[in-house]
């Protein structure tokens, strides 16, 4: 399959898309889209590429911004900053990058790898290496694979530029760079270590650009027919209707830099009289229902607006929302015992048995 | 206390006289298309019922006049009588390519961009300077505004909600090459965000010839009407601003009429805790009040069309109204209404549009019209109709209440007769005496606020918010309160995902009565 240009109006999909994807987190893709509005006035344009297309010994750069999302919206999203990281890593390592590719398609950071496109006429890898969000760098296929978790550059709009030559771990990589983007005032554009070919297919995973795209364009489409949205989406996506229900309480507090807490909702419709907890560390870790784990991460569980089929994230939920709960299946590198200990239960600091939905 | 209180609405302009925590008076006016000949015949009206004399005959001595009105967001809505403004930005090198505007509709942007510039400053989320303020560049970028003709200046800077200073600066700079520039600061209107917090500004920038003009025009109908009293103007929160205040942050009064009716229901009713229904003639506004205010939105508000983030009620709207149209098989109720064409295109009035008020007058709940003209409604019809207006005011108010449990329910408004006096979720509904003109009871009652929005690190949340409500305390006695009256009603604090240092953002909201001059 060869190269596929990206419509303007594929890239307002994908920030509807994305947002579902982002599983509560990811933060909003409202300034990336801008972003992306201008560039393509300007005349600028992107194209997606399969990953297999790849050749084995491609470099493949793999981008995401880091920090605070409030930083984010003081000082906006300049598409140039993550392109700079892109350049800084090029010159590091002094290999040219065949494309580039998010390292979450969750959230914000699905347009990352698409402003970087734009400015260096790259094209975008139609993969990523978590399927939604996650917190943490560890949190990724990559660090499944147990591939090195190095260099890694680091680039801030007034110039700052740092590189993290080399760590043991992923967790290291975690601490040291999430320290430096501290110091740049809590938001940093990085650029993660850059795979091959032949890496990002084995280990990346696939066709989640498309996937987010189809998800935004069917729940706009519903939108603007009157239809059921969560509907469109269950039908692009084997995804399964967990719930359907009202907020009821939402408890948040910071704990190590993360927002973490739960909701509980109260359910309506055919779920009258059941309730459900779900509990998030920024994303949404486990759904409860009745006191029983429903379903848990690597499961991606999306809470949804009922009326409008967007996303509702973590920072925002609050009393009184009418939401549609919706599993969608994980990506099956997260689903073996080594994906797990990643990214299961326990990993987030629930002592439960991984259990699927869709078993 | 003796004041007046004025609601210029679509249809009507209301006017109230409270004294001594009683209305002795209330009058409607047909709003006027300059909207200052409406406030005069009310306000002739009011004087015309001899509740403004003392039994002797001399004129009463009023505390003051509030005025709430939808002028302001009108004008952005329809587009008109707006001013070209100059947006200075300082944050430079970061946010470049999102420039001031880059999100306004298109038509807007064409009618208020009058030249953008920006430049090195702002603040990082800790204090610390993002960039040292380039002040040579703010003066040049002043010199091309002056060139330009342009003399409202909206100025943004990064963070400037938790550091003001560099857009302070800013604005002398800019004063001392346009002495006579109309300068709003972002930091003026609060909220973390900036491209939502420099729409605000912006939008306030272009309103600054119309709110001059406005402010005069209600100070002239006041005088002219013989009325002897400052004038202040109702906000969005249900507090007034002094004329002088309010003239220069115009967007403060957009949302203030929904706002008022609230704080009359709460005066009205003697509750500070309750949902509030306001039934008008097309739509019914559901909110909910804490302490007496309505409560808060927190999200984006989009205004004509701008993403903003400032003061404004949460509420929501949905179309059910005492002109809503009727539909009986199937059977509908809204969302479309006859609106101000109630008297004439009403069943019971002559007309052929089936109506709620048409089903209340054959129930026998109104006595308006000609129920003759009604009587083939028969009684399990108008039961079916009221059971679905209760049931899409049931709804709207279990969607805005923030906890579960049955809450009282205050219901005003001139189509407060569609809500039944049981419902589920609602421990009781409270009709209330002058409940039609509970928007001039809001007004003539408003207090004066101050607000703290800010991230404090290292810092235990008990340090945290007393920092924050001696900010918000300052600031309401910089608007007019007087600070043995202030009292807390809102205090929030969020933890910060990603923030070190135990970052914590915490909102504090104070009011107080007016101090005497």
């Amino acid at each position: 399959m060869p190269l596929r240009d990206i419509t303007l109006d594929d890239i307002e999909s994908l920030a509807v898309g994305a947002w579902v994807l982002g599983t509560g987190g990811g933060g909003s893709p409202y300034l990336g889209l801008l972003n992306m509005r201008a560039l393509y006035k300007e005349g600028y344009r992107v194209q997606l590429m399969p990953a297999s297309e790849l050749a084995d010994d491609d470099w493949i750069a793999a981008v995401s911004n880091m920090g605070a999302p409030l930083v984010g919206q003081e000082r906006l999203t300049d598409s140039r900053t993550i392109a700079r990281a892109v350049e800084l890593m090029e010159r590091h390592i002094g290999h040219r990058f065949r494309g580039i590719m998010s390292l979450e398609i969750g959230g914000g950071n699905s347009i990352q790898p698409l402003m970087a496109a734009a400015h260096l006429k790259r094209p975008v890898i139609d993969s990523d290496m978590m399927g939604r969000a996650y917190p943490e760098a560890q949190m990724t296929s990559m660090a499944v694979g147990d591939l090195v978790p190095c260099p890694l550059t680091s680039v801030d709009v007034r110039g700052l530029e740092s590189v993290v030559e080399k760590v043991p771990t992923w967790k290291w990589m975690e601490r040291v760079s999430r320290k430096i983007c501290a110091e740049y005032g809590s938001i940093a554009s990085t650029c993660k270590a850059p795979r091959t070919g032949a890496e990002v297919k084995k280990w990346g995973i696939h066709g989640t650009t498309t996937k987010a795209i189809a998800i935004g364009s069917a729940v706009r489409e519903a939108q603007r027919k009157h239809e059921d949205p969560i509907a469109a989406i269950l039908s692009v996506e084997p995804g399964k209707l967990l719930y359907k229900g009202k907020v009821m309480d939402v408890e948040r507090r910071a704990t190590e830099g993360f927002l973490r807490g739960r909701t509980r909702f109260e359910g309506i419709d055919e779920f009258r009289g059941a309730a459900m907890e779900i509990n998030f560390q920024n994303e949404w870790i486990v759904a409860w229902l009745d006191g029983k784990p429903l379903a848990m991460t690597p499961d991606l569980i999306c809470v949804l607006d009922s009326v409008s089929g967007e996303a509702v994230g973590s920072e925002t939920i609050r009393y009184g929302q009418r939401v549609t709960v919706i599993a969608l299946p994980s990506p099956p590198v997260f689903l073996s015992p080594k994906g797990l200990q990643h990214v299961g239960p326990r990993a987030f600091g629930y002592d439960l048995e991984f259990k699927s939905v869709f078993a | 206390m003796r004041r007046i209180g004025i609601d210029v609405g679509g249809t009507n302009t209301d006017a109230v006289l409270i004294e001594d925590g009683k209305v002795s008076g209330a009058v409607k006016a047909p709003t006027s298309e300059d909207v200052t000949t409406g406030i005069l015949d009310a306000l002739k009206s009011l004087s015309a019922s001899g509740v403004l004399k003392e039994a002797g005959g001399a004129s009463k001595k009023l505390d003051g006049v509030m005025i709430g009105t939808t002028h302001f967001i009108n004008a952005v809505v329809q587009r008109r009588s707006l001013t070209k403004v100059a947006a200075l930005r300082l944050g430079m090198p970061a946010s470049a390519s999102l420039p001031p505007f880059c999100d306004w509709p298109e038509d807007l942007a064409a009618l208020v961009r009058g030249g953008v510039w920006m430049v090195e400053g702002g603040h990082e989320f800790d204090g610390r300077l993002f960039m040292p303020l380039d002040e040579a560049a703010v003066t040049r970028a002043a010199q091309e505004m002056k060139a330009a003709g342009l003399r409202s200046v909206g100025i943004s800077a990064i963070f400037s909600p938790l550091d003001p200073s560099h857009e302070r600066r800013a604005a002398e700079l800019v004063a001392a090459v346009i002495p006579d520039a109309v300068i709003t600061c972002s930091s003026d209107l609060g909220r973390i965000g900036l491209l939502e917090r420099e729409n605000a500004a912006l939008l306030n920038a272009a309103l600054a010839d119309l709110s001059r003009e406005t402010i005069a025009a209600f100070e002239k109908a006041i005088a002219d009407s013989g009325i002897d009293a400052p004038l202040f103007i109702t906000q969005n929160d249900g507090t007034v601003a002094e004329a002088s205040q309010a003239r220069r942050l115009p967007v403060y009064s957009f949302a203030s009429g929904a706002t008022n009716s609230m704080r009359g229901a709460a005066y009205l009713s003697g509750l500070a805790d309750a949902m509030v229904i306001d039934v008008g003639g097309t739509t019914t506004d559901v909110g909910q009040l804490k302490n007496g205010f309505p409560r808060e939105a927190n999200s984006v508000v989009q205004v004509g069309g701008v993403r903003t983030l400032f003061r404004m009620p949460d509420l929501l709207s949905i179309g059910l109204g005492g002109g809503s149209h009727v539909q009986l098989d199937p059977l509908k109720v809204g969302p479309l209404s006859v609106g101000y064409r109630l008297l004439k295109e009403g069943i019971a009035f002559g007309g052929r549009q089936l109506t709620t008020t048409d089903i209340a007058i054959a129930a026998g709940v109104l006595s308006l019209g000609d129920r003759q003209k009604v009587a083939h409604l028969d009684a399990a019809t108008c039961r079916k109709v009221f059971d679905e207006a209760a049931r899409l005011s049931e709804e709207a108010i279990d969607r805005m209440k923030t906890e579960a449990g049955d809450v009282p329910l205050i219901a005003v408004g001139g189509g407060a007769f569609l809500i039944p006096d049981t419902l589920p979720g609602v421990s009781k509904v409270i009709h209330v005496q002058h409940g039609d003109c509970a928007n001039a009871v809001g007004a003539a009652i408003a207090q004066v606020s101050g607000e703290c929005d800010q991230i404090f690190k290292d810092m235990t949340r008990p340090e945290a918010l007393a920092a924050a409500q001696a900010v918000a305390n300052d600031r309401a006695v910089a608007a007019g309160a007087s600070r043995a009256s202030l009292s807390t009603i809102e205090s929030e604090d969020m933890p910060l995902a990603y923030l070190p240092g135990n970052s914590v953002r915490v909102r504090v909201r104070v009011v107080g009565d007016v101090a005497a001059t």
